[in-house]
């Protein structure tokens, strides 16, 4: 295959093709709609013939996470993907990653809920995956690919970011961009680390202690409260300087707009549709798009929305981001949501619709 | 003699494993715990893998192990080590990686991941202690309490219409395709622990010839939870957890 | 130029397989596309629909409200999608899936008796390629070069015997598609 060949995939297969690309070392996760693709996908291109890359079905998520926790406290690239009931039963391991400051990375390929829920597209995991999702203070790096380019592109992006800083990377996706196909570059390849560059770039890994260093232990664990008050202001330093350097988002046609759409993900793409509409319509209308959703592009927001009319949130959920667009604007300008639920994904005109009713009036 | 005469190398006739650091440890007197350790950090060194195994510990009274042995460790979730070694040994095919469990870790909240992990005949080894109590909580009732023992959250002895009957994980394991050394041994004398020693090197070896999984249950005392002296703890073993836990290997195909 | 075409009818009848084929088709031809299934459990008999857009530039939403083009094999997707489809745009439907016939006046009706061709050509196989035939004749989004590169591209070689076949059953589309 040619490395710069156009070619048109799911997003759930896309993430499997860029993850054999990047020097993933393992993978390991255990089937559910709307993502099965994902594994069904490495298991047919079999990388461990190629890259060595090892793909494991696990018996649970609980079990995938866990198995990332292992992989990545022993200093490898290690994925795992779900979709939101598995990734509920993921949370355990993601809070003992956070504590331990492993750099795994997982995909939420996300579906309606509560509970079993649907297996439709849904945006509701979003608190979850923003306010950290498992027991204690910490954060996850959240990506929100709105393409099946995109997807590709974040899982390198995922890795690079986990390891930098230490912590869990995200990437939220939803049953739309999962499942939707459209054209893709795939990423060059890159090779999977040596164990020199592995010991390099990560010298706090249990990965067999040489004799030059000390033992390294991988844990979460902290008896003494001094200690673990410590070791949390460590943690929340870190946060402060991931909020402060890797804040991304995408604004479209908000120069001349009277009115901005805010939404992440499959809803941006269907926002986008939405401005078109408007703007057909004779309504100014631009959309910011936050790609990072943790950390969230609150100041950017807050600059944009100050010299417009109002800021429509649109997401698929009932209204979860809202929480931290309004959070943002501070009342500056008025901030209303629009969301459909349980798997209903919103059409653009519905969008415009909502726009006009909730802010234009 | 004066004590450096005492402990001058050419006098010396029993030494700390290298590997057992001089962290004083947290375990009770008396527990079983201590003894594997030291077999654990004796036969590592023995094998000369001490830069390439990694420990995995569980969440229970060998919360710490981490903190007695001089090699690098990862510290589990409840009941997920043989998850977290699966992803070290299948990432660093090369390690010797083994998890240290205690009964409700293993038998009860990671009996999934327990069962799996020695199933799919991951080159690992699990060692199981097996004292039929929770320590670390203050002694309640674990999935390996024996019928009619007495624990906090079975006061008047485990009754099995209403607590159900003891779980025998080192007999479902030794069923299993995945597994290729299944052994019950304990620590409670000087030929025991030798055997004990023995099974934990082959377990060891087992798992570096990548023959499939290996558990070695040490069945052990509390005499803390038991609310024994550490005497009396040996003997209540020998008369009433030997019987329902019967000693030697269940399983062994490793030619070794 | 950007056509929104969806595609529905019962689970089986090759929905989401001929919209792929046009996606790529589309794809040969250097055009933008996006092809978002209506996904559920996979069963035959059940209601599949795929919505695939086919567009000079890059394509903002994969979820649409209102279609130029609807193609419809069974009377509940004629009922769901007649409506949807914009003024001036086109519907084309399978004369034996469709019992009552679409009412609406401001848009281009075709009927295209693909079932009884597929029967007739005793191969039920090739239904969707024979309506695929027939939306190129009125709707030409993708030429038929690029419709064969497709097939050449997405089938296994050892289908590829079946390409003359699936071409001849979009020959046979283009003819017996018929404006109402």
């Amino acid at each position: 295959m040619a490395e710069k060949e156009v070619m048109l995939m799911k997003g759930n297969e896309a993430i499997a093709h860029a993850a054999i690309r990047c020097g993933t070392d393992g993978y390991f996760g255990y089937p559910i709609t709307p993502q099965s693709e994902i594994i069904e996908t490495l298991a047919e291109l079999k990388p461990w013939e190629t890259t060595g890359m090892v793909v494991l079905q696990a018996e649970s998520e609980t079990a995938s996470i866990n198995m990332i926790y292992g992989g990545a406290g022993a200093g490898k690239r290690v994925l795992t993907s779900s979709s939101s009931p598995g990734i509920a039963l993921m949370q355990e391991g993601i809070s003992y990653m956070a504590g331990a400051e492993l750099p795994g990375v997982f995909i939420n390929v996300q579906r309606g809920g509560p509970g079993l829920g649907t297996i439709q597209p849904s945006q509701s995991d979003y608190f979850q995956a923003t306010r950290g999702g498992g027991n204690g203070d910490y954060n996850v790096i959240v990506l929100a690919p709105n393409s099946v380019q995109e997807m590709a592109d974040f899982v390198d992006l995922a890795f690079e970011l986990a390891f930098k800083y230490r912590n869990p990377a995200m990437i939220l996706s939803d049953g739309v961009i999962g499942q939707m196909m459209e054209k893709i570059i795939l990423p060059p390849m890159k090779p999977r680390r040596t164990e020199e560059e592995i010991r390099k770039e990560c010298p706090w890994a249990a990965m067999g202690r040489k004799a030059d260093r000390n033992p390294n232990i991988i844990t979460s664990l902290e008896l003494k409260s001094e200690v673990m008050e410590q070791r949390n202001i460590h943690l929340q330093e870190k946060y402060k300087t991931i909020r402060e350097n890797e804040v991304r988002y995408e604004t479209r046609n908000c120069e001349d707009a009277d009115y901005i759409i805010v939404s992440f993900g499959s809803a941006a793409r269907i926002g986008e549709k939405a401005v078109e509409l408007a703007r057909e319509q004779g309504i100014k209308v631009g959309l910011f798009r936050p790609i990072t959703l943790w950390p969230f592009p609150s100041k950017e927001i807050l600059e944009l929305a100050k010299s417009k009319k109002g800021v429509l949130v649109s997401e698929i959920n009932a209204g979860q981001m809202v929480q931290d667009v309004r959070l943002a604007v501070n009342g500056a300008v008025p901030v209303e949501h629009f969301g459909r639920l349980g798997g209903i994904v919103p059409d653009p005109e519905e969008i415009v619709e909502a726009l006009k009713e909730k802010l234009i009036k | 003699m004066a004590v450096n005469d005492i402990i001058a190398p050419e006098n010396l006739v029993y030494q700390k494993p290298k590997l057992m650091n001089d962290t004083t440890m947290h375990y009770c007197p008396g527990c079983s715990h201590g003894v594997v350790h030291k077999l654990v950090a004796e036969v590592i060194a023995d094998m000369e893998m001490e830069e390439k195994t990694v420990g995995v510990c569980p969440v229970g009274c060998a919360v710490f192990a981490y903190r007695y042995l001089d090699i690098d460790w990862q510290e589990a979730a409840h009941g997920r080590a043989p998850a977290v070694a699966t992803g070290v040994k299948r990432m660093w095919p090369d390690r010797l990686v083994f998890t240290y469990q205690g009964d409700g870790d293993l038998a009860c909240i990671g009996t999934a991941e327990t069962i799996h992990a020695l199933n799919r005949g991951e080159n690992i080894t699990i060692i199981f202690i097996n004292n039929a109590i929770y320590g670390m909580t203050g002694g309640q009732m674990a999935p390996t309490t024996l019928i009619g023992q007495k624990t906090a959250t079975c006061p008047y002895g485990r009754n099995p219409d209403i607590h159900g009957y003891p779980l025998n994980m080192t007999d479902l394991a030794s069923r299993l395709e995945g597994t290729c050394f299944v052994t019950r041994q304990s620590v409670d004398t000087v030929a025991s622990i030798t055997k004990a020693k023995k099974a934990i090197r082959k377990a060891f070896e087992a798992s570096m010839q990548g023959k499939g999984s290996s558990l070695v249950e040490i069945v052990a005392t509390c005499n803390s939870g038991w609310k024994l002296t550490p005497a009396q703890a040996n003997e209540w073993m020998r008369e009433n957890m030997f019987p329902h836990y019967v000693k030697g290997d269940l399983k062994d195909t490793t030619g070794i | 130029m950007k056509t929104e075409i969806i595609i529905s009818g019962f689970g089986g009848q090759g929905v989401l397989s001929m919209g792929k084929i046009l996606a790529y088709s589309g794809l040969m031809e250097d055009k933008e596309v996006t092809w978002m299934p209506a996904y559920g459990p996979e069963q035959r008999g059940g209601t599949a629909n795929v919505t695939v857009i086919v567009s000079d530039d890059p394509v903002s939403s994969p979820i649409l409200s209102k279609y130029d083009v609807a193609i419809v094999l069974n009377q509940p997707s004629l009922e769901k999608f007649e409506p949807k489809v914009k003024p001036g745009g086109i519907l084309i439907y399978d004369g034996f899936g469709v019992i009552n016939p679409p009412t609406r006046s401001d848009i281009k009706v075709y009927r295209i008796d693909a079932m009884d061709k597929a029967a007739e050509m005793k191969n039920s196989k090739v239904f969707n390629m024979i309506v695929l035939g027939g939306l190129l004749q009125v709707c030409p989004v993708v030429s038929l070069d690029g419709l064969k590169k497709a097939l050449t591209k997405t089938l296994p070689e050892r289908h590829h015997h079946l390409i003359p076949l699936n071409m001849e059953a979009v020959e046979e589309g283009k003819k017996i598609i018929k404006q109402l």
